[in-house]
């Protein structure tokens, strides 16, 4: 072996370091990304089911506190489907599964630039295509709730989170943000469930139909039925929640899926009632609807 | 170097603090501490990488030719952080994800390298790797110890439960949001320094 200090020697040890140092690390990438995999996958559905409510409706406790064969019998409800933003409608020929939203959100043949008027959600760019989410009591009948992906820019970067809706399709049911960098305490807030509890029944339009729904400056006026309580100290978290949440809400976002939704859904249960109607003694009622 | 095994370890904690006294890895001590649950993993995510990193630096140290040691012991020490960061993601998901980059950045803490470059090149490899738990125990303390008070009267709870109902739940406690920002770490580690060296004046610099 040669000496430890002559050149042969220090490019002898440097190389082995670097082996043995890069064999540990690949092994153990390798051996534990499975379970990685695993707790990514299972983290998005107990957000996903927390914004439509279900883990505190079915069982009392937030998804937090359910263990992992409740979350996966849970979201069994819950279907996925991609849609096309501009025209709204469904895309059937993509595959939810392969949908990774930072990814479509920053490659320039998938993704649009946003318009930052009149809602800013702080971002560059959003993708052509969502995956949307679909939560069906037993994961058949009628939509309970729509779960959509939303994210913008807060004080420190951008919060990813869902959007629940409620079957009108006007009446949130939740917010929740998986990923964000803000503040513990001040617009970390944003994940106190106190304060995602007052999103629930929040209307999301006006009666114009215009985007509505924001974190008020201060505490929200109770009468109000578009605002909750801001997040004291942190204004520019606050302002950020607001405006992604108005634009994803807006006709450059869900609009223009969610007015076909809405459509679609009526016509079902009008077609329901049809039927119902067509029974002997129903028929007058139908004239007119 | 005729320490004992036993002062190798529990020297670090208070009487060789690395942050109290050599103030040293401040950085991940402010970052890390607003709540107890993330401080006591990342004290031992830290604890973990100083063991081993010492452990494999002190195993070679006779082979490390000495123009290349600093590097070499930054890729030990790197790859170790690595494998540390992989277990969390892993097994600790939720805390791995509050802790972010700052598991990544023990690469750069000052008392891994300085462990390594000034206790593990000198002594063999049991005592080296004592030598990491217990200065790997000294950060955990001051870790757990600014979290204590952070979390605490920052958002009323401890380990994630409540112990003062907050105002904004309809309790009586006001949290101080200064708590919660990293310079209330400052203040609490100069506290400590400053309850430690009344109770050790040796501890003083010379002014």
């Amino acid at each position: 072996m040669p000496a430890k200090d002559s050149v042969t020697g220090t490019i002898l040890i440097a190389t082995l370091l670097c082996v043995v140092c890069s064999l540990a690390v690949s092994a153990a990438a390798v051996a534990l990304r499975p379970y990685q995999l695993a707790n990514e996958v299972l983290d998005q559905q107990k957000n996903i089911l927390d914004a439509a409510g279900l883990p505190t409706d079915e069982f009392g406790k937030p998804a937090s506190q359910l263990s992992k064969k409740e979350i996966d019998n849970l979201y069994t409800w819950v279907s996925e489907q991609m849609v096309d933003l501009d025209t709204g409608e469904f895309n059937e020929e993509m595959d939810p599964a392969d949908f990774d939203l930072v990814e479509s959100a920053t490659d320039p043949t998938l993704s649009t630039e946003i318009v930052p008027d009149p809602y800013d959600p702080g971002e560059d760019r959003r993708p052509n295509t969502m995956k949307v989410y679909f939560v069906r009591r037993g994961g058949e009948g009628p939509i309970r709730q729509v779960v959509l992906p939303i994210y913008g820019k807060g004080l420190w970067g951008t919060l990813y989170g869902y959007l629940a809706l409620k079957s009108d399709l006007e009446t949130i049911q939740g917010i929740t943000f998986y990923q964000h960098k803000e503040t513990p305490g001040l617009g970390g807030e944003v994940d106190n469930p106190s304060w995602k509890e007052q999103w629930n029944g929040l209307k999301l339009y006006d009666e114009n139909g215009e985007p509505a729904a924001q974190v008020a400056k201060g505490p929200a006026p109770e009468t109000d039925p578009y605002s909750v309580d801001g997040l004291s100290g942190a204004t520019i978290t606050s302002r950020g929640v607001t405006a992604l949440v108005q634009y994803w809400a807006s006709d450059q976002g869900y609009g223009p899926f969610l007015k076909k939704l809405g459509s679609k859904i009526k016509q079902e249960s009008t077609a329901g009632d049809t039927a119902a109607a067509s029974k002997p003694g129903n028929s007058t009622k139908k004239v007119g609807a | 170097m005729s320490k004992k095994p036993i002062d190798v370890l529990v020297d670090p904690v208070v009487n060789n603090n690395p942050i109290a006294l050599q103030i040293l890895g401040i950085c991940s001590a402010l970052a890390v501490t607003t709540k107890m649950e993330t401080s006591l993993v990342m004290a031992l995510a830290v604890m973990a990488v100083t063991a081993f990193s010492n452990l494999a630096v002190s195993a070679i140290r006779s082979y490390i030719p000495s123009s290349i040691r600093i590097i070499v012991q930054m890729t030990v020490i790197a790859s170790l952080v690595i494998v540390v960061d992989q277990f969390l993601k892993a097994f600790l998901f939720d805390i791995s994800k509050q802790l972010s980059v700052f598991v990544g950045l023990i690469i750069t803490n000052c008392i891994v390298m300085g462990r390594a470059e000034g206790f593990a090149m000198k002594n063999s490899a049991g005592i080296s790797f004592l030598d990491g738990v217990g200065n790997g125990l000294g950060y955990g303390f001051v870790l757990v110890v600014v979290a204590f008070f952070r979390e605490l009267f920052g958002s009323g709870s401890l380990f994630g439960q409540t112990i003062l109902e907050l105002n904004r739940n309809g309790g009586w406690y006001a949290p101080n949001g200064l708590m919660l920002l990293p310079p209330s770490a400052f203040f609490i580690i100069g506290f400590m320094i400053w309850v430690i060296r009344l109770n050790k004046p040796e501890q003083i610099e010379e002014a």
